[in-house]
């Protein structure tokens, strides 16, 4: 391959360094009116008056809305939307929504609306929460009879906090109406699901709502959802006639778009002395609000890693008047992994086996719940690749071994692994005489590499430099796409994008033979190569006509094909699954129990790379955001009042340049023909579900103590 | 009630989007289901640009606007990217404002508003500043650079190339602030400034030759939650040393990752 598995740099890069990258708040949209919500004080109860009128007799004061006079919506969904009642679900719920002139206005008279409540008391502790069961997979097996005659048995008890995506960019959205047409620039993960959704609210057809959102200052989940943003900002343009600009502070983000739910799990485990593994029963509760039901799987992704006869993953939700959680980046599995992956680091500790060693003892060769193949799984491969660059070998078994001066040193491993998933997708191309083609596809790219990826696999299918290439996103106007979430996007528009590339070289190779002299004349669309602008026989490269040629010979000057891709059939009879082997030294300081993550190597077996440049990037992110999540994350919330409280960088951490150090990725080699035709399954998840877990064991390599509460401060460990 | 888009029965769905639904839980079903069932749009004439987009829309007749616009105003001339400009501001707007909402340079971002993230770091006489805590009314007179004007026409400054060789971002939002704060350290380190890791603070303050802790120190008031890190550390330790600087990827096995496969 000429383009596809080479490192390329982003093609939006200059547009990025320049600053000229669009987000959604930057569109310059003449006469636009600024808004600012005033938010509750009170997590529970009901508004029982409130005044506006101190706000709107401010200068610049367009006109102020609350649950009174805002216009409401006509979607059935249960999402939360803004101003609906006088109903207090959550603190900091939106009241009321001040437009002004310009924002400073605007957050002036936001400060000056009054509100009286009818108070009741909160329960945002999802511990003495109401709980209602979740569905979770049939028990395989009988895992609590397995447990109870296990010669070797462990449990324990873990906890997350709640936490926040936090993407540099506030959520914003600018929408102006042309009589029934919508447009909104709006933070989006998936373009054309928000124009559904905005159909839905205002009972109008999708085509007179167009969402564009080229650019997105990182999502993480964050914007997969259109959250309370998307149709005020929408609805009260409506109203005002005018373009309105709304974005979330940075203290509105904790209440604006969902969080990680906190969640308790109870890990069990029972095994033979050999280490081989009887049974896990893996509890979790995690929370929800009282709006809606939501749901991930924090437990189930641990049921396809090990062979394990039997395995029992009961689910939970708690429901308290906090807002509605959301999918955080690798939703779910993150989560559960740090439970499991802890727990089975614990287990090889108690029986003194290498926690490597213990995994491969367990290793599932084949699905052990439907009993299918694995489409691939080089996971073995990942641990020797991965344990060789670590250094692995040299390692003592005993906790506080090793050390390096005052700094106790740990290494700790865990798994990762995420499902191979793809969606229907479509992508259309239009290759000019002249070699250039323009892509599309309403995708999005939040960080990850989109446009660049989709650009090499239209260059190397078109046979054209990538500089040629023009790929376009986050227009809902574009041609289907899924959402970018749950690292299915190079999977779908990637095999759509090739799809439609191979559609136009088939069309051109037809063109070409209509000639009777063609040089191509009797061969097959597979004879034929398409490159540098030129179509010529496999067996004789001399056999070649130029495309332009073939173009100009049939009047035309651009082809356009578009290509929808679908999940192939075949899948079915295998699991299509991610794995990764994550290794992390960590050094903490004896007296004081200050942590420093010193290296991390990401051994990674997810299908064919297209871009390693920006794949390895993402493995960075999720290191640090493992990172984060085990060592400094936390959502604190008042129980008294029912009000988070670190909302703001200021309290609630994340980790900031020095508290990074050395991450090397390898990739694994893993062929994967059942996946998709290029083998392509994803990653941006996958780097992130084992770190926490690794960290907190190496951890406990390194000080002999075992924290089962996430973050582990360093209070926890002097 | 009208739905236009959904698709609500899970029958329709593939396995696959099955397989992702139960992996990530019960709500995802109603996002995933609008995707198959739009019309195909049109591939858009242009790029995403706002002319393209706004082109046509014109403010309607009877469009609602409050009869004072602005209040507390004070004049104040900035020189941003080499050109003065004289506005009447609120005296309330910040400097980050200013540029974002007056004079559409977005390229400085908006993180926190707090000065906790970097996001809004722009280059004030030569020092780089938070421009979320800093009010356009005191930067009367003030020379400002921005990453608007960083780049000589189409040569970009070499902290900006040295970022897009070395990967030094993801979603780009907070890459801006993360441009000027770097060139701005570098010449504090030129500057013989100090840092909390410094070693020798005594002395007349000379060059200082930078670790990759010590970048790594200089760099933590920016924040990046993409989590480019080590390779913005790449980036700016290339424009301090003028050397390469090894890649931490590889492909630790031909085969299916070999790009001559």
């Amino acid at each position: 391959m000429k383009y596809i598995g080479k490192a390329m740099s982003r093609v939006d890069g200059v547009a990025k360094v320049t600053g000229k990258a669009k987000y959604a708040s930057e569109f310059d949209v003449k006469n636009v009116a600024y808004g600012y919500v005033a938010q509750s004080r009170i997590a529970k109860g009901r508004i029982k008056s409130i005044d506006v009128s101190e706000a709107e007799r401010q200068s610049g004061v367009v006109k102020v809305f609350t649950h009174l006079n805002a216009p409401k919506t006509k979607s059935s969904d249960d999402d939360f939307f803004a101003l609906q009642s006088d109903k207090i679900v959550f603190s900091d719920q939106p009241i009321a929504f001040v437009v002004a002139e310009s924002l400073e206005q605007a957050r002036f008279a936001a400060r000056l609306v009054k509100a009286e409540y009818e108070e009741e008391k909160p329960t945002s502790d999802p511990r003495s929460a109401p709980t209602v069961d979740s569905r979770s997979p049939k028990m395989r097996g009988d895992a609590p009879a397995a447990l109870a005659a296990s010669p070797v048995k462990f449990e324990a008890e873990y906890t997350i906090p709640i936490e926040h995506h936090n993407p540099m960019e506030p959520h914003a959205g600018i929408a102006f109406w042309e009589g029934e047409k919508l447009t909104i620039f709006i933070k989006s993960q998936g373009v054309q699901a928000f124009q559904g959704h905005l159909a839905k609210c205002f009972d109008i057809k999708p085509e007179n709502v167009r969402v564009v959102s080229p650019f997105v200052g990182g999502a993480f989940g964050a914007a997969l959802n259109p959250h309370y943003i998307t149709f005020l900002t929408a609805s009260i343009a409506r109203e005002i006639k005018r373009p309105l600009k709304f974005n979330y502070t940075r203290r509105q983000m904790f209440t604006g778009h969902g969080y990680r739910p906190y969640t308790w799990q109870k890990v069990s485990i029972g095994a033979e002395k050999d280490g081989k593994l009887r049974s896990v029963i893996h509890e979790a509760v995690g929370n929800t609000s009282t709006i809606e039901n939501f749901t991930e799987s924090p437990n189930g992704f641990g049921r396809t890693l090990y062979e394990c006869p039997n395995y029992h993953t009961p689910y939970k939700i708690a429901k308290t008047d906090l807002p509605t959680p959301t999918w955080m980046r690798a939703p779910g599995a993150v989560t559960g992994a740090f439970a499991l992956e802890s727990a089975i680091d614990e287990v090889a500790y108690q029986l003194k086996i290498d926690p490597v060693e213990f995994r491969l003892i367990n290793y599932s060769e084949k699905d052990p719940e439907t009993g299918r193949p694995f489409s691939s799984k080089a996971l073995r491969e990942a641990f020797k690749q991965g344990a060789a660059k670590f250094g692995w070998e040299k390692r003592k078994l005993e906790p506080r071994s090793m050390r390096d001066g005052n700094w106790l040193v740990g290494w700790g491993v865990a798994v990762g692994t995420w499902g191979a998933g793809q969606a229907p997708a479509t992508v259309r191309i239009a290759l000019s005489a002249d070699g250039n083609a323009r892509v599309g596809s309403a995708t999005a790219d939040i960080g990850p590499g989109t446009y660049t990826v989709i650009t090499i696999i239209a260059a190397e299918f078109l046979g054209v430099d990538p500089a040629k290439v023009k790929f376009e996103l986050g227009d809902s106007d574009l041609p289907n796409a899924p959402m970018q979430g749950g690292s299915i996007t190079t999977a779908s528009v990637g095999t759509a994008a090739q799809g439609a590339a191979m559609a136009i070289k088939t069309k051109l190779v037809g063109l070409a033979q209509k000639d009777a002299n063609s040089p191509l004349a009797g061969a097959s669309v597979d004879d034929v190569e398409m490159a540098d602008g030129t179509l010529s026989l496999k067996s004789n490269a001399a056999k070649k006509v130029a495309v332009a040629d073939v173009m100009k010979a049939n009047g035309m000057t651009e082809i356009v094909e578009t290509f929808t891709s679908t999940p192939n059939a075949e899948r079915r009879n295998y699991r299509t699954q991610a794995h990764g082997a994550q290794f992390v030294e960590v050094k903490v300081d004896e007296d004081l129990g200050i942590i420093k993550v010193t290296r991390v190597v990401e051994a990674t077996a997810c299908g064919r790379i297209i871009n390693p440049k920006a794949s390895h990037s993402q493995e960075m992110g999720g290191v640090v955001w493992g990172i984060g999540m085990a060592l400094q994350e936390e959502t604190a919330v008042d129980h008294r009042y029912g009000r988070m409280m670190t909302t703001n960088f200021a309290t609630y951490h994340i980790p900031v340049n020095a508290d990074v150090q050395s991450v090397e990725t390898a990739f694994v080699d893993e062929e994967d023909k059942i996946v998709n035709p290029l083998g392509i399954k994803g990653m941006g998840e996958l780097c992130l579900v084992g770190i926490p877990a690794a960290i907190a064991n190496a951890v406990f390599h390194a000080t002999g103590k075992r924290v089962r509460d996430l973050p582990i401060t360093l209070d926890k460990l002097i | 009630m009208t739905d236009y888009n959904e698709r609500p029965d899970s029958e329709e769905l593939s396995d696959d989007e099955r397989a992702i639904l139960s992996e990530l839980g019960e709500s995802r079903r109603k996002f995933l289901g609008t995707v198959s069932a739009t019309t195909f749009g049109v591939l858009a004439a242009q790029l995403l640009a706002e002319q393209e987009i706004l082109a046509n829309y014109r403010v309607p007749e009877d469009a609602v606007f409050a009869p004072v616009a602005e209040e507390n105003a004070v004049s104040v001339t900035l020189n941003i990217n080499g050109t003065k400009r004289a506005l009447s501001l609120d005296s309330r707007v910040t400097l980050l404002d200013a540029l974002r909402e007056k004079l559409g340079l977005t390229g400085s971002k908006k993180g926190c508003d707090h000065g906790q993230c970097g996001s809004c770091t722009v280059i004030v006489d030569g020092r780089r500043v938070l421009s979320c805590l800093t009010l356009a009314a005191t930067c009367e007179g003030k020379t400002v650079t921005t990453i608007e004007g960083l780049a000589k026409g189409d040569d970009l400054h070499p902290m900006q190339e040295a970022f897009i060789k070395y990967d030094g971002f993801q979603c780009g939002y907070c890459t801006p602030g993360q441009i000027c704060s770097a060139v701005a350290m570098l010449d504090e380190a030129k500057r013989g400034q100090l840092s909390y890791l410094s070693e020798n603070i005594r002395g007349k303050a000379r060059a200082v030759k930078l670790s990759d802790d010590e970048i790594r120190e200089r760099m933590s008031g920016n924040l990046c939650r993409c989590g480019a890190y080590p390779n913005i550390v790449k980036a700016i330790r290339e424009v301090h040393t003028g050397t390469e600087v090894a890649e931490t990827w590889e492909f630790v096995k031909e085969g299916v990752n070999d790009a001559a496969v």
